[in-house]
């Protein structure tokens, strides 16, 4: 592997890395006028903290590595902040972002592998991310690798029934490479999931099915890198970290309000959400 | 053709470490030889097909050659949308085995009969689609298919015994073997009932009827070339399958004249009706359907006066 060892930047530092990557997500969706900025904002943290918070070893210049760590974004639709992540790490030209979903572009509107570098799964039907994950951490273990294999997960996919095939799997394949995070945004597309199909108690359904199960804020972004290096560091089973967030985090108005599950922005929603994200000094 | 199969498998596991066998709770009396021998290589995944497919997607994303193996309707159409997303889209050597193609699991129900598999599958390009007729063609076309780089679909057989006259094992991608020549008219059959089709050939034969019997085991890709030279020669043309007859050799072969302009009438043989009442064993139920040597033979018989008559 030949990525340099990453330094790990501070939690301040990564907070405004989470901004951009919102800002990045934003303007994608508002400029494509379609996407999900909901499910995308409520991910920024967790995935800053694996792309830029030393958590995944990967190496943009070499996206084929076979020691590199896989990251499946299972819930495909959140695939805006995964790009931003993929380009402000180098993958491809940030200048790209904005050809979100436009004609030709490589970004469309849910991730397909071998169209940009960094992408490792075609997601977006969901409950299938999880178990493309066990597959790349099976073949790491039989390959003698040590690379880790991380896979985000929203609440409503876990209604899937596939999910808990891979669930069962997972822990009596004995996987410790392998990660779950759940991203808990606790809504749906046609609402709460509580009042939809419930998940509760999420935490005790995945230790029942045997995973190492944290639970933290999954905006808390110390909490989110201090989990994702515990969940790396354990043996003998799969861990799952639980986050708990908040569906549009980081605009106010979009925030808790699912009418932003797959609502883009307008202009002036644009400039105010935005100015809501702007770096702080 | 199963027994045969998981058999040539394990000598091609035995010469590369990337073969590995996946089951989903169906391997029992037919997995063994591979699972004793290659115990790292082979993962039980409990009852869950869909799984089974992902994480046979992940293992081939990171260089593996997965074989998922199960019963023909749970190997295909349970987990058939990850198929399409996962070793489809992805263009990954996943190697989808389905055991029990037709009415093979016969007296176990309707809900174990596949006849729509091969249709299913036919209708995505981007997948190798392979029924074999008998054992020796099943062994051949593993050894021929195992290392493409997309994901093949192997409809298997579990009869170890039969094999079609004439065809010696033969299996060539993009092919299809005559395995009998006569003029009066063309039988297609694809898939474990060719021996009826053949045995139905061979009984006409005495009434001074002569049958040519063309098996198509290489569905997809389509044997054009050859099913143009065979079609070409006859008025009209038999097909014969334990399948639906809308999506599988039938329609491929109606496919084959239409695109070419050719002149031959088909006659598909298959199944016409939903599945369901009545049950019983595969040579009942092939009967039942029109596939028995004799149904068969009557079909061709009749279709050989139709045509004198046209």
């Amino acid at each position: 592997m030949t990525a340099a060892v990453a330094i790990t930047p501070s939690v301040e530092s990564l907070q405004n890395t989470a901004r951009t990557l919102r800002r990045h997500a934003l303007r994608m969706i508002a400029e494509a006028k379609s996407g999900h900025p909901g499910g995308s904002l409520s991910s920024a943290e967790i995935v800053t903290a694996l792309y830029f918070g030393g958590i995944l070893r990967h190496d943009p210049a070499n996206p084929e590595d076979p020691d590199r760590d896989r990251f499946i974004l299972s819930k495909g639709h959140g695939v805006p902040i995964l790009y931003a992540a993929l380009a402000e790490s180098g993958y491809f030209p940030v200048e790209e972002l904005m050809t979100l979903r436009q004609v030709d572009s490589r970004l469309q509107g849910h991730p397909v592998l071998g169209t940009v570098p960094g992408i490792e799964a075609s997601t977006g039907s969901l409950g299938q991310g999880l178990s493309i994950g066990i597959g790349h951490a099976v073949a790491g273990r039989l390959d003698g690798k040590q690379f880790h294999t991380f896979v985000v997960l929203g609440d409503g996919e876990c209604q899937e029934g596939q999910v808990w095939e891979a669930a069962m799997a997972a822990p009596n394949f004995e996987l410790d490479t392998l990660t779950a995070i759940v991203d808990s945004n606790r809504y749906q597309l046609d609402g709460a999931v509580e009042d939809i199909m419930s998940l509760a108690p999420i935490v005790d359904k995945f230790a029942a099915f045997g995973w190492n199960v944290l639970e933290i804020d999954g905006h808390d972004m110390g909490a989110v890198v201090a989990a994702l290096s515990q969940a790396r560091a354990h043996r003998g089973q799969p861990t799952c970290i639980i986050a708990h967030t908040v569906k549009g985090k980081g605009v106010t108005f979009m925030e808790n309000d699912n009418e932003f599950h797959g609502k883009a922005p307008n202009k002036d929603q644009l400039e105010v959400a935005l100015s809501q994200l702007a770096p702080v000094t | 053709m199963r027994a045969t199969f998981i058999k040539a498998l394990a000598e091609i596991a035995e010469r590369d470490e990337r073969v590995m066998l996946l089951t989903a709770d169906l391997g029992y009396t037919v997995l063994e030889e591979f699972a004793g021998r290659f115990p790292s290589r082979f993962f039980n995944v409990g009852v869950a097909e869909q799984n089974m497919l992902g994480v046979a997607t992940g293992l081939a994303e990171s260089g593996f050659i997965p074989f998922v193996y199960s019963i023909a309707t749970f190997a295909t159409l349970r987990p058939y949308e990850f198929i399409r997303n996962g070793p489809i889209l992805h263009q990954l050597p996943v190697r989808i085995v389905g055991v029990g193609g037709g009415f093979e699991y016969g007296t176990a129900g309707p809900t174990h009969h596949a006849v729509e598999d091969v249709g299913v599958l036919r209708l995505q390009p981007g997948i190798t689609v392979i029924a074999p007729a008998d054992y020796n063609q099943a062994r051949t076309a593993l050894e021929t298919t195992w290392e493409l780089d997309g994901p093949v679909y192997y409809r298997l057989g579990k009869d170890e015994q039969r094999l079609v006259p004439g065809l010696d094992g033969a299996f060539s991608l993009g092919r299809a073997q005559l395995v009998r020549d006569g003029d009066a008219l063309l039988i297609v059959v694809m898939g474990s009932v060719a021996p009826e089709a053949v045995a139905a050939a061979e009984e006409l034969s005495v009434d001074g009827i002569e049958c040519a019997v063309l098996v198509v085991a290489s569905v997809s890709p389509v044997p054009e070339e050859d099913l143009i030279e065979q079609l070409s020669r006859f008025r009209t043309v038999l097909t014969v399958e334990a399948h639906f007859v809308t999506g599988g050799v039938g329609s491929l072969v109606a496919e084959v004249a239409a695109d070419n302009g050719l002149g031959c009438r088909v006659v598909r043989n298959g199944v016409k009706v939903p599945l369901g009442a009545p049950g019983g064993s595969e040579a009942y139920l092939l009967d039942h359907h029109g596939l028995s040597r004799g149904k068969l033979r009557e079909a061709a018989r009749l279709a050989v006066l139709q045509t004198a008559s046209i």
